[in-house]
């Protein structure tokens, strides 16, 4: 079920992507609504990020194209903001909180431009939304994992971007901060922006997202999120495997939850 | 006066390699400065060998072209050949570095260059070799023109290209995505460590080239969690180990570049010992719940 859209906000045409000439991606089509939450599910080492890489160009295409609000990247850089995987920077980096949100006012600044007070109060104001106006100057390698994450949206949120590519957002942040996120997305999209977040979770996921592109280095489904979250379409993504997960997700759960009491008493 | 030269010389190459190496550290890259340090012999000898004299000028440009090169190479083996980035490293300077001196030893007639002196360079010669104008005005040593000419190109460089280096040292893939080629301003920062090292092996040799590089920016970098300060603090830790280093071999009798690096190393050892937030001696600052 694939499903394509009129006036798309992305477009993905015929994208192949290949590590040492070993594809990761094949022939993907596909096109994304404009102010939709859009999640990209799939199982390990299915090229979820792969994908959002290639459609902003971080890495090199093997064939296929992106275009962006029906332009080519190139001329829309302004309205793209990303958020890498908190892995892939060195947090030991001397630089304060504010510092790093202020990172995402420097492609609106221009060229040799020093930030000024618009961009400070953007940075700030961004911090706000996150809740972690307290923090600016603090150091960010004395921040935990949920804070990090937060630093990294409130980056993505100084630009005042129209779409955002956000990978594993999610990823190993502790309840409170993924309650955040998620309130936080859902305004965004309210203000008319896309949000296409790298998502590993099924069970959240039919509950966060209206758009969901299921992968699995083909494009398994792309389509609003009550069609594409069936049983079937699922097996597909993951092969077998997905009953057996399901299955010992549920009885884990099951068990979590008297064993939680027991130790509260 | 000769002290005041020597002392200024020293002082001007830590100020250059000393904010070059903040940004090497923290991209991982320290010893690509060794490697350029090293690989531009082949280039300096071409630039002579091609005009015939000890003029700055092409100098620096074939080096600044090699320096580029040998960044090329190593990405290019790191990248397509995969292999580790340390390896590649190594087999490019090297191979470069022996081209240079095979270079040296065939044209040996035609070459006024020494091995030893790019390698060690010796600073105790700055003040021998005055620029003197037509009308018999001496003007100071040639060395320091050159290096307070570099200097003022790499300040002005971090000045103008502070954000972006910043950003694309810190998280490249962000830079990126909002457009800021990180490549360019990879080979711009190479270009000006090539240009740096040049400007500096006359004097100083290889050797202190590659001790300012990383032990002022390695002893700042234990010292403060902010970038600016950082490269503030390794400049003025990379001049006290000039002056330091010049006094120490006053007293030693012994190799004035020699003694400097020993400084700045010296520097290098206190930090860690002493730094408030990560010194070994010093109890850590408890974190504060949040």
């Amino acid at each position: 079920m694939i499903l394509q859209v009129d006036n798309p906000v992305v477009e993905v045409h015929d994208l192949t992507v290949s590590y040492d000439r070993k594809p990761v991606l094949w022939g993907i089509d596909l096109t994304l609504p404009a102010g939709a939450l859009v999640g990209v599910i799939g199982p390990n080492g299915a090229g979820k990020s792969t994908l959002i890489k290639a459609m902003m160009s971080l890495l090199p295409i093997s064939s296929g194209y992106v275009r962006i609000f029906d332009q080519p990247l190139k001329q829309v850089y302004n309205r793209i903001s990303y958020v890498p995987q908190r892995e892939s920077v060195d947090w030991d980096f001397p630089a304060s909180v504010f510092d790093v949100v202020l990172m995402g006012r420097y492609g609106n600044m221009g060229l040799f431009k020093r930030p000024r007070k618009a961009d400070k109060d953007a940075a700030m104001e961004a911090l706000e939304k996150v809740g972690m106006q307290s923090f600016a100057n603090r150091q960010i390698s004395q921040l935990s994992g949920g804070q990090q994450q937060r630093v990294f949206l409130a980056r993505a949120l100084a630009q005042n971007a129209d779409i955002y590519f956000m990978d594993e957002p999610f990823a190993g942040v502790d309840i409170a901060t993924e309650t955040a996120i998620i309130q936080l997305l859902r305004q965004m999209r309210d203000q008319g922006k896309t949000v296409i977040v790298v998502h590993h979770d099924l069970q959240s996921a039919s509950e966060y997202f209206d758009w969901v592109v299921l992968l699995n280095m083909r494009l398994v489904a792309s389509g609003p999120t009550d069609k594409v979250l069936t049983q079937e379409l699922l097996e597909q993504t993951y092969g077998g495997k997905l009953t057996l997960l399901s299955k010992v997700g549920d009885l884990l759960r099951r068990q979590e939850f008297p064993a939680r009491e027991t130790k509260v008493k | 006066m000769n002290a005041f030269w020597i002392i200024l010389t020293g002082s001007l190459v830590a100020t250059c390699c000393s904010l070059l190496g903040c940004y090497l550290i923290l991209r991982r890259m320290a010893m690509v400065g060794d490697a350029i340090s090293h690989a531009v012999l082949p280039g300096i000898v071409i630039a002579f060998l091609l005009t015939g004299s000890r003029d700055s000028v092409p100098m620096l440009i074939g080096a600044g072209l090699l320096g580029v090169l040998t960044t090329f190479l190593i990405e290019f083996f790191h990248r397509y050949a995969r292999v580790q980035a340390d390896a590649a490293i190594g087999v490019t300077f090297t191979w470069l570095f022996a081209i240079g001196i095979i270079l040296i030893s065939v044209f040996a007639g035609q070459v006024d260059l020494d091995q030893d002196c790019v390698l060690y360079g010796e600073i105790a010669y700055v003040p021998l070799d005055l620029w003197i104008t037509e009308s018999g005005l001496s003007m100071g040593p040639r060395t320091v023109w050159t290096l307070s000419i570099t200097t003022l190109l790499i300040i002005l460089f971090i000045v103008l290209g502070y954000k972006e280096l910043f950003l694309t040292t810190f998280d490249p893939a962000f830079a990126a995505a909002i457009g800021i080629s990180t490549s360019l301003w990879y080979y711009l920062l190479m270009t000006a460590v090539s240009l740096t090292t040049v400007a500096s092996f006359e004097s100083v040799g290889a050797i202190l080239v590659v001790a300012f590089l990383v032990a002022p920016p390695a002893t700042a970098y234990l010292l403060t969690d902010n970038f600016k300060v950082m490269l503030v603090l390794s400049v003025l830790l990379g001049i006290l180990a000039s002056v330091g280093g010049y006094y120490l071999a006053v007293w030693l009798d012994g190799s004035i570049a020699g003694a400097i690096a020993t400084v700045t190393g010296m520097e290098f050892l206190l930090a860690i010992l002493f730094s408030p937030s990560r010194g070994l001696l010093i109890r850590r600052k408890q974190l504060q719940p949040v």
